[in-house]
């Protein structure tokens, strides 16, 4: 990843999706850039949160960074291990806020998120790994903060498999199509950070990075996005830097 | 029983086949090449997130038709390789779901229902888009329907529900930790859908790290997960999950499947990979010399951690 300003582009997103966390939060995690967010939250302000897996990991001790949802480091020092029904239980728990990491290969204007391929699904041009987790974390979880690099391929008007629901067709059309909670809070890119429309729930710019105009997001985007909102994010602060360095990823596993 | 006879006895052509494990983690591998060194085909796979075995079941040549919500194995091939070659090469017929919707289909075959019941996927393609063909539907062991939107019956117009068909795999196989003598199945750290898996079988194949005495495994039966009468092969195999992990006996080892993901990626140094690691290799024994004891050692998971601190990953 390129320094800009002394820091990389993905230390700038882990460190702006980690804001996004709120203390006592149950977070809901995939591996990658998700966990570097939850675990730099937990480190800094957000001590309450507790991240947990799809494969049953609850509140794992992390001392070292997994590399999928199913390493043995998400088991380890954990509140408690169990499977995957226990943990889309918890995902689903009306009682708790549970927020959701996603990453996806397309992102529509509502949020809405394709992994499976590219091409027509019974004889796609490319194939990703699927669903997963992501549907379902998608659909139950109080909320969820997408992952995407910003490039016009990946922010694309119209969707080549609909995986993962978002606002669907914007307005109150989650809510009418069966949906009882969640939606797509915000989306972080290597741009800056994008939220949704209080009622269109289209997507706008809300912020982005120190070094990138709001042109630049415009540029990167396949559809149209406001623009007019937006404001440049406060740099990572040392302490921020220090933390996800020195204490999430100190064996550079992902931050090279 | 040796892994020859439980694949002979109890996998035939055909089988819709529940693979255990998640992507990294504790893949039934010994029982995979198996498998494939019978030359057992036509299968029809269910699973939720799969990684090593399915790759290599796909790859090889066993599988007809796949439903599956992920095939991946985290940084090491962000989506399995020979499965994505199959895929777009339409060499397997797919259906996909997610990880929640595949699990609850194995707990609904376990509880004896005919369906499950979530609010995941509503709207989206996953169900809106049939994988397989109408001629298909309602053969083998494949569906009538992939699945039912409905009105939820205790709720307002609008609040619809998705109803899923329950699986009851014909075979179902894991990968454990231990087995008593009695048959005591002992799975450590996460269990994935595996116990759903296999409650939900006709038959189970397990093949274990150790095999404990009838009494060690009854000192502590809340550890235990899941009871003798259930399970119909027990193979006493260490490290049958190479080259994934188990945890507290060894990590997923990075340089067999960055070995892997490279000789996948083409198909002649696929098909020598096959030759080297499946059918050239008689008996696990073998496997494990092969993978040699360096290895083997760097891999060897802390008893308390539960894996290899500070190995190399990258």
């Amino acid at each position: 990843m390129v320094d800009i300003g002394g820091y990389s582009k993905l230390e700038m997103m882990a460190i702006a999706a980690g804001r996004l966390i709120t203390d006592g939060d149950v977070v809901f995690a995939g591996t990658g850039i998700s966990m570097l967010a939850a675990t730099v939250a937990k480190r800094i302000h957000a001590p309450n949160s507790v991240v947990f897996f799809e494969t049953g990991g609850i509140d794992p001790s992390l001392d070292e960074l997994p590399l999928a949802v199913a390493d043995p480091r998400v088991m380890a020092g954990a509140s408690m291990n169990s499977g995957l029904i226990e943990s889309f239980s918890l995902l689903s728990s009306q009682k708790l806020r549970t927020i959701a990491f996603l990453g996806a290969a397309q992102i529509d204007r509502y949020g809405n998120l394709n992994s499976t391929c590219l091409g027509d699904y019974h004889n796609p041009a490319t194939r990703f790994p699927g669903s997963g987790g992501a549907c379902d974390a998608a659909s139950l979880a109080s909320g969820f903060i997408i992952f995407m690099e910003h490039e016009k391929r990946r922010f694309v008007d119209k969707l080549d498999y609909f995986t993962s629901p978002g606002w669907l067709h914007g307005y109150d059309s989650r809510e009418k199509a069966g949906f009882n909670r969640g939606g797509p809070m915000a989306v972080v890119t290597n741009l800056g950070i994008m939220t949704f429309h209080a009622s269109t729930k289209e997507m706008v710019l809300s912020q982005h990075y120190p070094g990138v105009s709001p042109e630049d997001v415009a540029n990167n985007t396949g559809f149209e996005v406001d623009l007019s909102k937006t404001s440049e994010v406060l740099h990572p602060t040392e302490l921020e830097l220090k933390t996800l360095r020195d204490q999430v990823d100190p064996q550079r596993l992902l931050l090279g | 029983m040796s892994a020859e006879e439980a694949v002979s006895k109890f996998i035939k052509n055909g089988d819709q086949l529940a693979l255990g494990g998640f992507t990294v983690n504790r893949n039934p591998m010994l029982l995979t090449r198996e498998i494939i060194k019978q030359g057992i085909k036509d299968l029809h796979v269910v699973c939720h997130s799969h990684g090593q075995g399915l790759d290599l079941l796909i790859g090889a040549g066993c599988v007809s038709y796949l439903e599956i919500a992920y095939g991946g194995m985290g940084r090491f091939a962000p989506t399995c390789i020979r499965f994505r070659k199959a895929v777009c090469a339409g060499l397997i017929k797919i259906d996909d779901y997610s990880n929640y919707q595949m699990s609850l289909r194995f707990l609904g075959g376990a509880m004896g229902l005919p369906f499950m019941v979530t609010k995941s996927g509503l709207e989206t393609d996953l169900v809106k888009i049939d994988g397989f063909s109408k001629d298909d539907r309602g053969k083998r062991k494949i569906a009538t329907k992939k699945l039912e939107i409905t009105r939820n019956p205790f709720g307002k117009e609008n609040d619809k529900v998705v109803l899923l068909p329950s699986l009851n795999p014909d075979v179902s196989i894991i990968h454990a930790q231990y087995v008593g003598e009695d048959g005591t199945v002992r799975i450590r750290g996460l269990t994935f859908a595996d116990l759903e898996q296999a409650n939900s079988a006709s038959r189970v194949i397990v093949t274990c790290e150790e095999i404990l005495s009838r009494s060690e495994i009854r000192k502590d039966p809340d550890q235990n997960s899941l009871p003798p009468f259930l399970i119909d092969a027990v193979v006493k195999a260490p490290m049958a999950a190479h080259p994934t992990a188990c945890h507290y006996f060894y990590d997923y080892d990075p340089a067999h499947l960055r070995m892997y993901a490279n000789m996948a990626s083409d198909d002649g140094k696929f098909a020598r990979y096959l030759k080297e690691w499946v059918y050239d290799i008689p008996d696990q024994a073998t496997y494990l010399e092969k993978v040699g004891s360096s290895q083997l050692t760097k891999i060897k998971a802390d008893p308390f951690l539960g894996y290899a601190p500070g190995l190399d990953r990258k």
